[in-house]
């Protein structure tokens, strides 16, 4: 497959201006904005099928068209380059090896919604992205490429880099606007949505980077050569971080749908040391676990979700047979008690509860009983709170659970010894 | 307008109100924590849990608006059980010290708990420590971070009334908890409102606490006299065991909705003045005789107005006093002795003001007393106690005002001097009482039923809460007495009967009565 998002992660310096331009940067959005109109890039950005690759896989024209129309407010545009969720590692690639294409992206995205102030907010972790990028947004605007006559159209377009401060919730969509106001990472209620009441309360779209990435691509190849790079209703192709028990960890850039199996046994080299795989986590820490006989999946919102589980971040993360699942979900439920924003009551004190048991078992003082009441305290989190963080840590209990129930008797029961990890496993 | 339907009744509500108004404007219940009117929506406890038909699982009341033909369910068994869930893990970390805790019989963890909740705890892990227990956090609060629910209402209140941003919530997940911004002090004009709103025990009332439990306290409606406002209060007071305090019945003030009054709130000066109505009270009465009694003193009171000549007595009326005491006071004083000189405004007493609630006329009724007296450019008492210290004037009738406040000791001395008579009708001790001839004990506005007119022209009710002490007698009983005495005999019974009267012959009050009044009163009608 011909690399599209990816072309440029390895060629050396391609953040810099000048590289980024030998490579045809910035062509298409000086097109677009001298010889299109806005509902142009609207109308092949619907045709293209491009689906949110934030994590939700929401149609990004149709998020667009939920602006109000003759509002008389600016209107934001807000990039979420938070990338927090643990096993993803795909934007970062973007941001640090090639930002002018999400830049050029974001030219075109603004214009298409008639914004004229587009925000990044950064992974405050992401130091060298950060750099890279902000070096690039800086040679775009002594270019004029950015700024008040962005690539000599006429078209003014302010693009800011914000820096986080290492809270996960704070790629929430909502949380992050929050954070981006100065305030606290929470999550806002919704309704209303961020299209309507936004950042200081103006209308706002808010996009993953690899999102309007991709914008570039349709405008310049055409809508209908991305919808057919993957599957109906799904378009373009996917950055599938893998990590783990696999030969060749990485980013992996392939078509939407692509099967899980083929991206661990062909792609990524397969299962570390020869072993055996036991379970993979297909779209981040959030997403339900699969076992070794459920990765015949194609990985796209709708397969996935069919599956009884999600894409995601499309973070897949292998485990094999030496992986000890309670010690696995001894790391989820520590990452969402460390990081639930305390708003709602279910997720503040479910997270953090059901981590002292998971603890205790851990530590082996578990019972029997501790799983049910696992089990039971997860699915009071699921749909009772501002935003779907209490869903996502719930999913991890429910689903190792619900699949691994037997070893995780067996740990109670019979204590870690039994469960000896072979030497060399992680 | 839309069609819902709640719990199976059907209503015609606002469009666009959030579920939980539909709920409340129709008087069914529903729990709820976060919520509160007076508020911006924090949708963070999640209690409020619903059904709602066509829409998966349950929502929240509090942020879902009505639709036309919705169908909400509040005590389905999906909705209950949704309540019950989050109400367990809004428990998981509470301390359970409600032995120890004041809030204890008005703490809606309790409440709900025995309403939506009646679980065995499965909570077996170490709880969640937090430090600030019984922690001062200013003036008038104290803090129990352990009992916090985080419901962010006392965060909000400090952002969206006072302005003042004092609370904060610090930290994340299940370490989140409430605190004052390092620094700072919960010190604004309103600060009490906050262990109101607070729907636990984590902000209590520093006056109150473990005075008494609350099961102990009957409640009255009444209104504030603390200044033109008339914020609406519930007088709180020792109910069932009169013994437990002694002299001290009334335990505390907590403000009554009145949307077009007070909404919520009441200020803190007004909150904690309740004391004067037990504690430095006038209960003795004082006349020539040893050891007076009512009779015996109000005969000697009727025998000296007799004789007083209409040019050398000055009235001294108070804007403390309700619209149908002043009424009375109009009619024995103007009408029937037909006196030349009466006031009833004391100058230079302004006080404090903002744009909020606070008036600067400390008095809760003197539109009333301007209306109904009609004294016009004569209000003002300056002129006569000129007169009274230059000797002019044989005797003064002085209804409540400290005039040694007003106008300084010194001058309270002279008037002593050069005036012969001085009555004084009051609740309280205070110099000018001290120096009177005659003293009348009267009741404060918690011991007794009547109307204020606040600074907008708005009538509105006070009523008993507490029996007069023994020896006091309400102003308008005393007026009614006197009034006989003096051959102008009116049969009121109650102070009801007093206001048909004044609504009948003064046009400001037209068409009112106490019925029609109700519990938010009722603005006159020019
Ligand atoms: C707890 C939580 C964390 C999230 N973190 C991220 C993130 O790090 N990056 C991201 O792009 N989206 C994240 N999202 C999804 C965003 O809320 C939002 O859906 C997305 O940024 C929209 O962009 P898209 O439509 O282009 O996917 C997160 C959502 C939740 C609930
Ligand atoms: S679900 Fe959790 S993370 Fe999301 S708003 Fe509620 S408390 Fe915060
Ligand atoms: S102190 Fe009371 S009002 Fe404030 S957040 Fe906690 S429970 Fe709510
Ligand atoms: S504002 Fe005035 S009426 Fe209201 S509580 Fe304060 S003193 Fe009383
Ligand atoms: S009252 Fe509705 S969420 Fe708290």
């Amino acid at each position: 497959m011909e690399a599209i998002l990816s072309r440029n992660f390895n060629i050396s310096n391609a953040w810099k201006l000048s590289v980024a331009e030998e490579r045809g940067a910035y062509q298409t959005a000086k097109k677009v904005l001298t010889s299109s109109k806005p509902e142009e890039v609207l109308a092949a950005v619907m045709a293209s099928n491009l689906r949110g690759l934030g994590g939700a896989g929401f149609p990004t024209g149709k998020k667009w068209s939920f602006l109000p129309k003759n509002n008389p407010k600016p209107v934001y545009l807000v990039i979420n380059a938070d990338e927090g969720e643990p096993g993803t590692c795909k934007d970062r690639y973007i941001l640090e090896r090639d930002p002018h294409q999400m830049i050029e992206g974001i030219i075109i995205s603004a214009f298409a919604i008639n914004s004229h102030k587009a925000y990044v907010y950064i992974r405050g972790e992401y130091v060298r992205p950060y750099e890279n990028l902000q070096a690039a947004v800086d040679e775009a605007y002594t270019k004029g490429y950015l700024g008040k006559n962005a690539l000599g159209s006429g078209y003014a377009i302010d693009l800011v880099v914000h820096r986080g401060a290492g809270a996960y919730i704070c790629g929430e969509e909502t949380a992050l606007l929050n954070s981006l106001e100065g305030g606290r990472g929470l999550p806002r209620l919704k309704p209303p949505f961020p299209a309507i009441v936004g950042l200081f309360g103006c209308p706002t779209i808010i996009n993953n980077v690899e999102t309007v990435a991709c914008v570039p691509h349709i405008m310049k190849n055409g809508a209908e050569w991305f919808a057919a790079l993957g599957i109906p209703g799904c378009g373009g192709t996917h950055l599938f971080s893998i990590s783990g028990h696999v030969e060749k960890p990485g980013v992996y850039e392939l078509p939407m749908g692509v099967s899980l199996k083929d991206i661990i046994y062909k792609n990524a080299g397969g299962i570390l040391g020869g072993r055996q795989l036991k379970a993979v986590i297909p779209g981040g820490i959030s997403a339900k676990i699969l076992t070794a006989a459920e990765v015949d999946v194609k990985m796209d919102y709708d397969s996935l979700k069919n599956a009884g589980t999600m894409l995601g971040s499309a973070g897949i993360m292998v485990m094999d047979e030496t992986t000890c699942m309670v010690k696995m979900l001894y790391y989820a439920t520590k990452f969402f008690a460390h990081e639930s924003c305390g708003q709602c009551s279910p997720c503040r004190e479910g997270t953090g509860w059901a981590h002292k048991i998971v603890t205790r078992i851990y530590s082996g003082h578990g019972k029997i009983e501790d799983l049910d009441e696992l089990l039971r305290i997860a699915r009071n989190m699921e749909r009772r709170t501002i935003c779907v963080f209490a869903d996502a840590a719930a999913w991890p209990i429910l689903s190792y659970i619900g699949k691994f129930r037997t070893e995780f008797e067996q740990f109670i029961t019979q204590g870690k010894a039994a469960l000896l990890e072979p030497a060399g496993a992680h | 307008m839309a069609n819902i339907v709640i719990d199976g009744k059907s209503f015609t509500v606002k469009d666009g109100i959030t579920i939980i108004e539909a709920i409340d404007q129709v008087k069914s219940e529903l729990p709820r924590y976060c919520y509160h009117p007076g508020l911006s929506i924090a949708g963070n406890c999640r209690i409020c849990q619903v059904e709602v038909d066509k829409m998966p699982g349950t929502v929240i009341a509090c942020n879902t608006r009505v639709a036309e033909g919705m169908v909400i369910h509040t005590q389905s068994e999906k909705a209950k059980d949704s309540q019950k869930v989050v109400l367990e893990f809004l428990l998981a970390n509470h301390p359970l010290d409600c032995p120890v805790c004041d809030q204890a019989g008005e703490c809606k963890l309790q409440d709900y708990y025995m309403e939506y909740g009646v679980y065995d705890s499965h909570f077996d892990e170490t709880k969640v420590k937090k430090t600030k227990k019984g922690v001062s956090v200013g003036p008038t609060i104290m803090l129990d971070q352990e009992r916090c629910i985080l419901c962010s209402r006392c965060v909000r209140f400090g952002d969206e009334i006072t302005k003042t941003h004092d609370f904060g919530i610090f930290g994340r997940g299940d370490r989140a908890k409430i605190d004052i911004y390092p620094g700072k002090e919960l010190d604004n004009k309103y600060s009490g409102n906050v262990a109101d709103i607070c729907p636990v025990g984590a902000l209590t009332d520093k006056d109150f606490r473990f005075k008494m439990r609350v099961w102990y306290l009957g409640k009255q409606e009444s209104v504030c006299p603390g200044c033109s406002r008339g914020c609406n209060i519930s007088v709180e007071f020792e109910k069932s065991r009169p013994y437990h305090l002694k002299n001290d019945r009334v335990m505390r003030l907590k403000p009554r909705e009145n949307k077009d009054v007070n909404q919520w709130w009441m200020c803190d000066e007004g909150r904690y003045a309740y004391k004067s109505i037990d504690q430095n009270r006038i209960k003795a009465i004082k006349a020539s005789r040893m050891n007076p009694q009512w009779k015996d003193t109000l005969e000697e009171v009727a025998g000296i107005l007799k004789k007083a000549s209409l040019s050398a007595w000055g009235l001294i009326a108070s804007p403390q006093n309700t619209n149908e005491e002043l009424y009375l006071t109009k009619r024995l004083f103007l009408d029937t002795l037909k006196w030349k000189q009466a006031a009833f405004k004391a100058p230079g007493q302004d006080g404090f003001e903002d744009n909020f609630l606070i008036k600067k006329d400390k008095n809760p009724n003197t539109l009333g007393a301007e209306k109904i007296l009609n004294l016009g450019a004569n209000e003002d008492m300056t002129a006569i106690v000129e007169k009274a210290k230059r000797g002019e004037l044989e005797g003064l009738f002085i209804f409540n005002h400290d005039l040694a406040k007003i106008f300084g000791a010194e001058t309270l001395k002279v008037i002593r001097q050069k005036v012969k008579t001085i009555i004084y009708q009051g609740t309280n001790l205070n110099p000018t009482a001290e120096i009177a001839d005659i003293v009348l004990p009267a009741v404060t506005y918690a011991e007794k039923d009547g109307t204020f007119t606040n600074f907008e022209g708005r009538v509105q009710r006070i009523r008993k809460a507490v029996e007069p002490f023994a020896g006091t007698l309400p102003d308008w009983d005393i007026l009614l007495n006197l009034a006989g005495l003096l051959g102008l005999t009116l049969k009121y019974l109650r102070p009801e009967h007093i206001f048909d009267d004044l609504a009948k012959e003064n046009s400001a009050f037209k068409e009112m009565n106490y019925k029609k009044l109700g519990n938010t009163g009722l603005i006159w009608s020019q």
